[in-house]
């Protein structure tokens, strides 16, 4: 276990550092949703109106720039090999590159959604980051399935959005569905922990087979 | 030196290597004792690097069987993943942390107790320790990668070219360094074309099919 933690902490820090893509993730979420503010025109009612959608189409968005990083970096540099000939429960090591992304690139996102959350006039904050917070470690999970499918690729990030596109489709819909149904019996807001629950259980299966086929 | 007493020995059996979907090598018969070095020779594409591959666990023999035996650690049998550190072409260094760094997330991933100021007298990088990865020379990053091999303190050693790109006085360095890990009871697997000073080792030539060994 404590060579997972050392994974997490390496990967963390590397993607802190200059380069590392943590920060420009958090500065593409704020550019994107003010193009989308900029394109609506400032109507008030409007944008609190689709400020949900907004920042969740926005942190999905953020969150697949640095998806497939996720094990080519590794793979580049011979790492990958070190890992998986070091690891032998590979699903492990799927669920801790996986956590390592979501501290990275998900985590600064979730800070700035309050302050971009404020900026659409949005109505209820919480609600949004409950939603976000339950519904996006789907989207590191289900983007870890797509990244081991694809390291060995030139042009990974291509084949990646288009594979796990349709199934960031529904984590999107439920989560803002759960942001705007304002906290009575939020059927929604299960539906989304439903979806991390289901994507934690097959996400590190599904990565770990797709690694052993792409290095064997 | 730590590679442990464990006193495990390799043994492949009529093992054959693929790669791409292609079979390179069949056959392979080879035994290895504790406290034994083997250098595989071979002309490029004889298939070493994959034979190393499947010896460290990395991919799965197309034929034949691989059996470790040795002393239980933690009370499971030996596999490579606890019994095996493979050193490939790569060097699998990070390039934006320090020799320091990268060699001390090495012991982490490994857990062992290895003396990351020995290890890096042994090979030179102690002026190095600051330095990002990405700023060493070609025999520097080398030396850095092999130091992964001491740091992971494991029996059996596998070891791709492991004297590229060095000076002399390094490649020695290296030598002695595989000499001691055997005279400490571990295994070295070392596939290369330069000349390596190892009087002890055995040669194990590897021919690819349809060539003559």
């Amino acid at each position: 276990m404590s060579a997972m933690a050392a994974i997490i902490s390496r990967d963390v820090a590397l993607a802190f550092r200059a380069g590392g893509g943590a920060a420009q993730g958090a500065v593409f979420f704020g550019l994107v949703t003010l193009i989308f503010v900029l394109g609506i025109g400032p109507e008030p009612a409007v944008l609190s109106r689709v400020a949900a959608p907004i920042l969740w189409t926005g942190a999905l968005l953020a969150s697949l720039l640095s998806l497939d990083r996720m094990f080519q970096a590794d793979f580049e540099d011979g790492s990958l090999e070190v890992l998986v000939q070091r690891t032998e429960t590979l699903e492990l090591l799927v669920l801790a590159k996986a956590f390592a992304h979501w501290a990275s690139a998900i985590l600064p996102l979730l800070a700035a959604t309050p302050v971009l959350a404020v900026m659409l006039g949005a109505d209820a904050i919480w609600p949004l980051l409950a939603s976000l917070l339950v519904g996006s470690p789907a989207l590191s999970l289900i983007g870890a399935i797509g990244a081991a499918l694809t390291f060995p690729l030139r042009r990974a990030n291509v084949l990646l959005t288009i594979l796990i596109g349709p199934l960031f489709a529904p984590i999107v819909i439920f989560g803002v569905g759960a942001a705007s149904s304002a906290g009575d019996g939020a059927p929604p807001l299960l539906f989304l922990a439903a979806a991390s629950l289901f994507s934690l259980i097959v996400a590190p299966l599904a990565g770990a087979a797709a690694i052993r086929f792409n290095l064997s | 030196m730590s590679a442990g007493s464990l006193g495990v020995i390799l043994t492949a059996e009529g093992v054959a290597g693929a790669r791409g979907g292609r079979t390179v090598f069949e056959g392979v018969d080879l035994t290895v004792s504790a406290g034994e070095a083997v250098i595989l020779r071979g002309a490029n594409g004889a298939g070493k690097t994959t034979l190393l591959r499947i010896l460290a666990g990395l991919a799965k023999p197309a034929a034949g069987t691989l059996a470790l035996e040795g002393a239980a650690i933690n009370g499971d049998a030996p596999t490579p993943a606890t019994t095996a550190v493979f050193i490939g072409h790569l060097d699998a260094a990070k390039g934006a942390m320090t020799v320091d760094q990268n060699l001390q997330f090495w012991a982490k991933l490994y857990g062992g107790q290895a003396s990351i100021a020995d290890i890096k007298n042994w090979l030179f990088l102690a002026d190095l320790s600051d330095r990002p990865a990405a700023t060493l020379s070609a025999g520097q990053r080398r030396r850095l990668g092999l130091a992964r091999a001491l740091v992971s303190q494991r029996p059996i050693w596998l070891l791709d070219e492991p004297t590229a790109s060095m000076d002399a006085r390094s490649a020695a360095r290296v030598a002695d360094i595989i000499k001691a890990h055997c005279a400490a009871g571990g295994i070295a697997i070392v596939a290369t074309h330069e000349p390596i000073d190892l009087p002890d080792a055995r040669a194990f030539r590897m021919a690819a099919i349809g060539e003559a060994a």
